[in-house]
């Protein structure tokens, strides 16, 4: 197959058979790993014969095959539950039932998936404004101190943790100087504005954080475009220095920048963990840890694979912009 | 392509002590290492060790506040104690450099044999090996790491020992994939270069070409991939304690220390300033250290002092 179409298509067919074997994966991984999860469900106080209950009401004793094969049932064709009392119905695609809570999986993170998605998105309009602003900033003012000063800043940036500058930010913002009460989530169809206000400081220290690589990149790839050959021809036409940088150099960090940022918000999709946890703000990266924490297996599993999913998806899109955007990526 | 041994040790050496950022950056490093190495001789100099318990230390009526001014600092405790439990600040913090540095160097070791295995295995394989063992390698590089960690970590007993588990675990979820594919194109183009050819026309076996022809010129990109590798498993594994599921207590962490500073920043700001502190010099010094070994081994970088550049970059874990 040649062109961009199936160029497309066997990036799709190359990312489903990724995702599948992620699936296949984690699934042996996590239920071959040793550890009483039904005594973790049932609780600390269950007698042995109330364990044995869960462990089958779970299918915990099942072979390993049928329940991954039970498994894919459930997201092909959907799948009945039987709750002890009743029986409720999880149509496709359906990853499981949380064991804590008999609520599905699909439903848990589609209702967090909003506040995960209000941080990601926004945080990366910072991080791009930000990133590619200081990059084009110390090109433009390269061999001066405004050079050193952003490179020194940058260097700074990607040495700090997520969670040391989130901290700091919120002692020093809401804690000592009382600018901003400590977030809150409020989601965006309840009232727009406060919904700004609480993410601002969960927008900024992962903005900070990020728009350090994005600087370094803008960076590295302008300065490696500035010095070929055809640049040296512009300048000679006369180009101005202006036009030089926005409208050349720049076009050349468009395509690892759009490659690099695809990959980042497939992985902040699939929950920020440490922003949410740090900020406590109830996306799929705090249930995550919550559902750790209890070894709630089908949440851990699914999210996992929605992760999974996200990142794949992201980096196969990034791949069809990457060829768009730079027409001297050969097609494979 | 250096030479291999210690003649490519002394020019990588030589190329590095131009640079003076790079300088003082190992300088740093080195200092953390002997601090790491040497934490049961210098909490022994202090007198204190970072699991004893001083309750006489804080004020329990107030919440568990250290005693005295400066969060508790005094002859004894050069640098105060934990809030509540009364627990010397400085032997943890020196205890939890040897976590820190032990956790992330042996996550790299993980991280780079894999890697290097898979993608010489990959390189050097027949089509089938070579689709597999990508194949298998883009899947790890799709692998949400902290999610997966997370979910490892929270389910394997807690009596296996902890910081080998952490080390274990970020070594085989993460890293080794892009390192793998690398490691694998490099392959595809030594493999046709004329002496691995005469060494293959002379009769040498596939792993004697590997291990004598081939490991000599990965090992440019190889050091370099992991001088990004370490500062970022150091990140994780704090990002990891700070989570909870990562080095449990008594053992000390940095990053664990962090998870309830910020309730104490008013009594005892050190309390989080000096773990965050560690965790930024350690992390900045080797990543300028780590710039410093690229520019000293691709000449390229060297003649326009930038460093990283296109899609290298994803290497650098995502913890976010």
């Amino acid at each position: 197959m040649t062109g961009f179409g199936g160029f497309i298509l066997r990036r799709a067919v190359g990312a489903l058979v990724t995702l599948f074997a992620l699936s296949v994966i984690i699934y042996v991984v996590f239920y071959v790993t040793p550890g009483n999860v039904a005594q973790i469900t049932c609780g600390p106080r269950c007698s042995p014969a109330q364990v044995q209950q869960v462990a089958g009401q779970l299918h915990l004793d099942d072979p390993l095959y049928a329940r991954y094969w039970h498994f894919l049932q459930g997201l092909f064709v959907g799948q009945d539950y039987s709750t002890g009392t009743s029986v409720q119905h999880c149509s496709a695609p359906c990853l499981g039932l949380s064991y804590q809570s008999d609520q599905q999986v699909t439903e848990l993170i589609l209702a967090k998936l909003p506040v995960t998605a209000s941080l990601a998105l926004g945080a990366m309009v910072l991080w791009l404004v930000i990133g590619v602003g200081t990059g084009v900033l110390s090109v433009w003012r390269r061999g001066r101190l405004t050079e050193r000063l952003l490179t020194t800043l940058t260097l700074a940036g990607m040495s700090t943790p997520v969670f040391v500058i989130g901290l700091v930010l919120m002692i020093v913002v809401c804690g000592q100087l009382e600018l901003l009460p400590f977030p809150q989530y409020v989601a965006f169809t309840d009232d727009p504005e406060q919904w700004a206000w609480n993410l601002l400081l969960p927008w900024l220290s992962l903005a900070l954080i990020e728009s350090a690589t994005y600087a370094r990149l803008t960076r590295a790839s302008m300065l490696e475009t500035l010095a070929e050959d055809h640049v040296r021809t512009f300048r000679a036409y006369g180009v101005g220095e202006r036009g030089i940088i926005w409208r050349h150099a720049l076009r050349g960090a468009v395509a690892p920048l759009i490659a690099v940022n695809a990959n980042n918000i497939g992985v902040l999709f699939g929950g920020a963990v440490l922003t949410e946890t740090l900020f406590g703000l109830p996306g799929i990266g705090q249930e995550m840890v919550e559902a750790v924490k209890v070894v709630d297996l089908p949440v851990v599993v699914g999210m996992v694979l929605v992760t999974g999913f996200f990142v794949v998806l992201a980096n196969a899109v990034a791949d069809v912009l990457y060829a768009v955007a730079d027409r001297r990526v050969v097609l494979t | 392509m250096s030479a291999p041994g210690a003649s490519g040790a002394r020019q990588l050496w030589r190329r590095l002590r131009t640079q003076r950022s790079a300088l003082v950056a190992a300088v740093v490093v080195a200092l953390l290492v002997l601090v790491a190495l040497g934490a049961p001789l210098l909490t022994a100099i202090e007198g204190q060790d970072p699991t004893t318990y001083h309750p006489s230390l804080v004020d329990s009526a107030r919440g568990g506040v250290p005693i005295g001014s400066f969060g508790g600092v005094s002859a004894e405790h050069w640098l105060g104690v934990e809030p509540q439990t009364g627990r010397d600040l400085f032997a943890r913090l020196v205890h939890g450099a040897r976590v820190s540095l032990g956790v992330a160097l042996a996550a790299t070791v993980v991280q780079l044999v894999l890697g290097v295995v898979i993608g010489v295995a990959a390189g050097l394989g027949n089509r089938w090996v070579d689709l597999v063992l990508t194949r298998i390698a883009d899947i790890f590089v799709a692998m949400p790491l902290m999610v997966v960690a997370l979910a490892l970590l929270a389910i394997v007993p807690t009596s296996f020992p902890r910081p080998v588990l952490v080390a274990l675990v970020v070594g085989l979820v993460s890293g080794w994939g892009t390192l793998a594919k690398m490691v694998r194109a490099q392959t595809l183009t030594l493999k046709e270069l004329d002496y691995v050819a005469a060494a293959r026309l002379s009769g040498w076996g596939t792993v004697r070409i590997a291990r004598r022809e081939l490991l000599p010129g990965l090992a440019t990109p190889v050091i370099t991939f992991a001088a990004i590798l370490v500062p970022t498993n150091i990140t994780v594994e704090a990002a990891l304690s700070f989570l909870g599921v990562g080095v449990k207590p008594p053992t000390p962490s940095w990053g664990q220390m962090l998870t309830s500073a910020d309730v104490w920043y008013q009594a005892a700001p050190q309390y989080l300033l000096l773990p965050a502190g560690a965790l930024f010099v350690t992390v900045l010094a080797l990543t300028v250290l780590g710039d410093g070994v690229r520019t000293a081994l691709d000449p390229r970088a060297a003649s326009r002092l930038s460093v990283g550049t296109g899609r290298k970059q994803e290497a650098k874990g995502e913890v976010s």
